[in-house]
C-alpha cells in the first residue's frame, strides 16, 4: 500500500472515531453553556449508551430501531436524574463543587454499571454487515458510514433545534446570559435540565454507534469523556461548530499518529495536542478571546 | 501561626508519635504510612485549591514523577538517594512551572485540563517506555531510605520518618498561610480583581503555589518509592489525582487541618470497604457525591455546623454558643 493510500485510510478511520468525539464534545458544550460546569459524567453517558443498547438489542431481542430509541431515552433519563438529583440539590452552587459532584456521579455510575453488566468487554453486531466497501482504494466498514450518517444527522437536527425552535433559542439565551434570560421570562431551571437530558441523549447516540467498532465495558467512559473534552477545547469550548471540528481533527490526528508513528502512544498524542493548543491558542480553533468587565 | 494552632500541632504530633506503641500489626502501620504520604500531597493540593482557587487533576503525575525519577535514578544509575529526591523535586518544579506559566495566566479553569492531559501523558509513558520504567509490570528493587548508616527498613521505622515529614509540611504550610504570602493568597481567592488592585501580583502567586504543591507531591512520591521499593503505573493514574482532590474537598478547601482529616479518612475508607469488595467503587462514588452535595465546605465544617445548630435549638443554647 502506498503511503498516500495509507494516510487516506487512516484519515477515514480517524474521521469515524472523530465523529463520536464530536458528539461527546457537543454534550460538554451544551452543559457548559447552560451552567458553566464541566460535566465529568459525559463519558459515562457514552458507556451507558453501549450498555443499554446491548441489553435491549442483544439480550431482550427488541427490534434495532426500538432498542435505539429506548436506549436514548434511558440515558437521557440518567442525565435528567443527574441534574434533578445531585447537581440541583447541591448546597453550594460554586462551579468547582458542582464539577466535583459530576466526578462523584461518574464514579458511581461506573461502579453501578460494573455490578449490573460485569467486567467483561461486550460488543454489538454492526448495523449492516461486516464486509468493507472500497472507496477510492481505501476500505471502509459499513459501520463507519452509519457513524458518519448518524453524526451528521444529529448535528443538523441540533442546529435546527437551536435556530428554529423556541426551546433551542431559549437555551441559547441562557448560554448568552443567564440573568438576562431569567429576566425575560425563560425558565432557566428547565433549560438546564434540558441541557443535561440532551447531553445524555447525545452521549447515548455516540455509545450506540461506536460500540460495534470498538466493544465496550464498564470503564470506557473515562477515556471517552477525556477525549470528548479535549475535542471541545481543541475546537473552542462552548461552540458547537468548534466541537465538531475539534472532534474530527482530534480523531484524524490520533489515527494518523497511531498509524504512522506509534500506536502505543495514541492516547498520549491526543493529550499532547490538547496541551499544545492550551499553550498557544487556549481559546481553541474557533474560540475568541473574551474580556472580563470589572 | 496562631497560638491555638501551635497547641493543636503539638498535641497532634504527640498523638501521632505515640500511636505506634499501641499498634502491633504491621499492616496497620503501613496504612498509616500511606496516609502520611497522602496528607503531604493533599496539604500541597489544598494550598492550590483553597488559596489559589485552582484545581489540579494531575497531582498523580507529580507524585509519579517523584517516584519514578528517584526510583530509576537510584536503582538503574546508582545515584545516592537523598540528593536524587531533591533532584526529582527540582525537576518536578520545572515541569510544573512550564505547565503553570501559560495556563494560570488565563481566566477559567484551564489548569484543570492541562494537568489532566499531563497526567494521562505521564501515565502512558510509564506504561509504554518499558526498557526504562519496567512498563505495566512495574519497577522493583528500589533501595530503602537510610541516614548515615541507619536504615529505615521496617514499617515502624519509616512511620516516624514519614509522619515527621508530613507534620513538618503541615507546620510550614500553617506558617505560610498566616504570613504575608498567605494573606495575599486569601485575597486572591476572595476576589482576584480586588487583589490585583491592591497590588498583589496574583499571577506570580498562583504559579508559585502551583509549583510548591507539585514539589510536595514529588517529595511524597520519592518517599513512597523508597518505602514500598516497588512502583507500577497503576498507582499514578488519573484516579489517584481524583482521590487527592476528593480528600481536599472532604476535608474542606482552605482548611489545612481538614486536609489532614480528609486524607486520613479517605485512606482508611477503602480498607474498611474491603468488606464490600464488589461495591467499593460505587460506595466511594456515592460518598464523594454525598459529601459534596450536603457538606460543600468539608465534613468537619459541616458536622460542626450541625452541632452548633443543635445547640442553638436547645433552650438557652443561644447564649452558650455566643459565649
Amino acid at each position: 500500500m502506498s503511503l498516500w493510500l495509507q494516510i487516506f485510510q487512516f484519515t477515514l478511520s480517524g474521521l469515524t472515531t472523530g465523529s463520536t468525539y464530536a458528539l461527546v464534545a457537543i454534550g460538554f458544550s451544551l452543559i457548559h453553556n447552560a451552567t458553566g460546569i464541566v460535566n465529568f459524567a459525559q463519558g459515562e453517558f457514552v458507556m451507558l449508551g453501549g450498555m443499554f443498547m446491548i441489553t435491549f438489542y442483544t439480550f431482550l431481542r427488541l427490534p434495532m430501531v426500538l432498542a435505539f430509541v429506548l436506549t436514548i431515552c434511558c440515558v437521557a433519563a440518567v442525565g435528567f436524574l443527574l441534574e434533578r438529583g445531585p447537581v440541583n440539590r447541591a448546597r453550594s452552587k460554586e462551579i468547582l463543587i458542582l464539577v466535583m459532584v459530576t466526578v462523584g456521579a461518574s464514579i458511581s455510575i461506573k461502579g453501578l454499571s460494573m455490578m449490573i453488566w460485569g467486567k467483561n468487554p461486550m460488543t454489538l453486531p454492526s448495523f449492516s454487515g461486516e464486509n468493507p466497501l472500497l472507496f477510492l482504494g481505501a476500505a471502509i466498514m459499513p459501520q463507519s458510514i452509519w457513524i458518519f450518517g448518524i453524526t451528521i444527522f444529529a448535528v443538523i437536527a441540533l442546529s435546527y433545534f437551536f435556530r428554529g425552535t423556541m426551546a433551542g433559542k431559549a437555551m441559547r439565551a441562557v448560554a448568552a446570559s443567564r440573568r438576562t434570560a431569567l429576566l425575560s421570562g425563560i425558565p432557566v431551571d428547565r433549560m438546564i435540565l434540558l441541557s443535561f437530558s440532551l447531553s445524555g441523549a447525545l452521549g447515548a447516540v455516540a455509545g450506540i454507534i461506536l460500540t460495534p467498532m470498538t466493544t465496550t465495558s464498564y470503564d470506557v467512559g473515562v477515556m471517552m469523556g477525556l477525549k470528548g473534552f479535549s475535542a471541545a477545547i481543541l475546537g473552542g469550548y462552548g461552540s458547537m461548530a468548534g466541537a465538531v471540528i475539534g472532534g474530527l481533527l482530534l480523531g484524524v490526528l490520533e489515527s494518523l499518529g497511531a498509524g504512522l508513528v506509534s500506536s502505543e502512544y495514541k492516547d498520549a498524542l491526543a493529550f499532547l495536542i490538547l496541551l499544545i493548543v492550551l499553550f498557544f491558542k487556549p481559546t481553541g480553533i474557533l474560540g475568541k478571546g473574551s474580556f472580563k468587565r470589572v | 501561626m496562631g497560638k491555638q494552632n501551635k497547641i493543636y500541632l503539638i498535641l497532634f504530633a504527640l498523638a501521632v508519635f505515640s500511636l505506634p506503641f499501641f499498634l502491633r500489626n504491621n499492616y496497620h502501620l503501613m496504612v498509616l504510612n500511606i496516609s502520611a504520604l497522602n496528607i503531604l500531597v493533599v496539604i500541597g493540593l489544598n494550598l492550590l485549591m483553597g488559596f489559589a482557587g485552582q484545581i489540579s487533576l494531575g497531582h498523580a503525575a507529580f507524585f509519579g514523577l517523584g517516584a519514578y525519577l528517584s526510583g530509576i535514578l537510584t536503582t538503574t544509575y546508582g545515584f545516592p538517594i537523598w540528593p536524587t529526591v531533591l533532584l526529582a523535586m527540582a525537576f518536578t518544579a520545572g515541569v510544573a512551572f512550564a505547565i503553570g506559566i501559560p495556563t494560570l495566566r488565563l481566566e477559567g479553569h484551564y489548569l484543570v485540563m492541562a494537568t489532566l492531559g499531563f497526567n494521562v501523558i505521564v501515565y502512558i509513558v510509564m506504561l509504554q517506555l518499558e526498557p526504562v520504567t519496567g512498563g505495566p509490570s512495574g519497577f522493583a528493587g528500589i533501595p530503602r531510605l537510610a541516614w548515615s548508616g541507619f536504615a529505615f527498613d521496617s514499617d515502624r521505622k519509616v512511620y516516624y520518618l514519614l509522619w515527621a515529614v508530613s507534620i513538618g509540611a503541615l507546620l510550614l504550610s500553617l506558617n505560610l498561610i498566616h504570613s504575608r504570602v498567605g494573606r495575599a493568597m486569601a485575597a486572591l481567592r476572595q476576589n482576584e480583581i480586588a487583589a490585583r488592585c491592591a497590588g498583589i501580583d496574583t499571577e506570580a502567586y498562583k504559579v508559585k503555589i502551583f509549583v510548591l504543591s507539585a514539589v510536595m507531591a514529588s517529595l511524597a512520591g520519592s518517599l513512597y518509592a523508597h518505602y514500598i521499593t516497588f512502583i507500577s503505573p497503576g498507582t499514578f493514574s488519573f484516579f489517584y489525582s481524583l482521590q487527592v482532590v476528593t480528600m481536599v474537598l472532604v476535608g474542606g478547601m482552605g482548611s489545612l487541618w481538614g486536609s489532614v482529616f480528609g486524607a486520613f479518612l479517605l485512606t482508611l475508607l477503602p480498607e474498611a470497604l474491603h468488606a464490600v469488595k464488589e461495591y467499593n467503587v460505587l460506595v466511594y462514588g456515592l460518598i464523594l457525591m454525598g459529601v459534596l452535595v450536603f457538606f460543600p465546605h468539608g465534613l468537619l465544617t459541616g458536622i460542626a455546623g450541625i452541632m452548633r445548630k443543635r445547640e442553638k435549638d436547645l433552650p438557652g443554647g443561644e447564649e452558650r454558643s455566643r459565649a
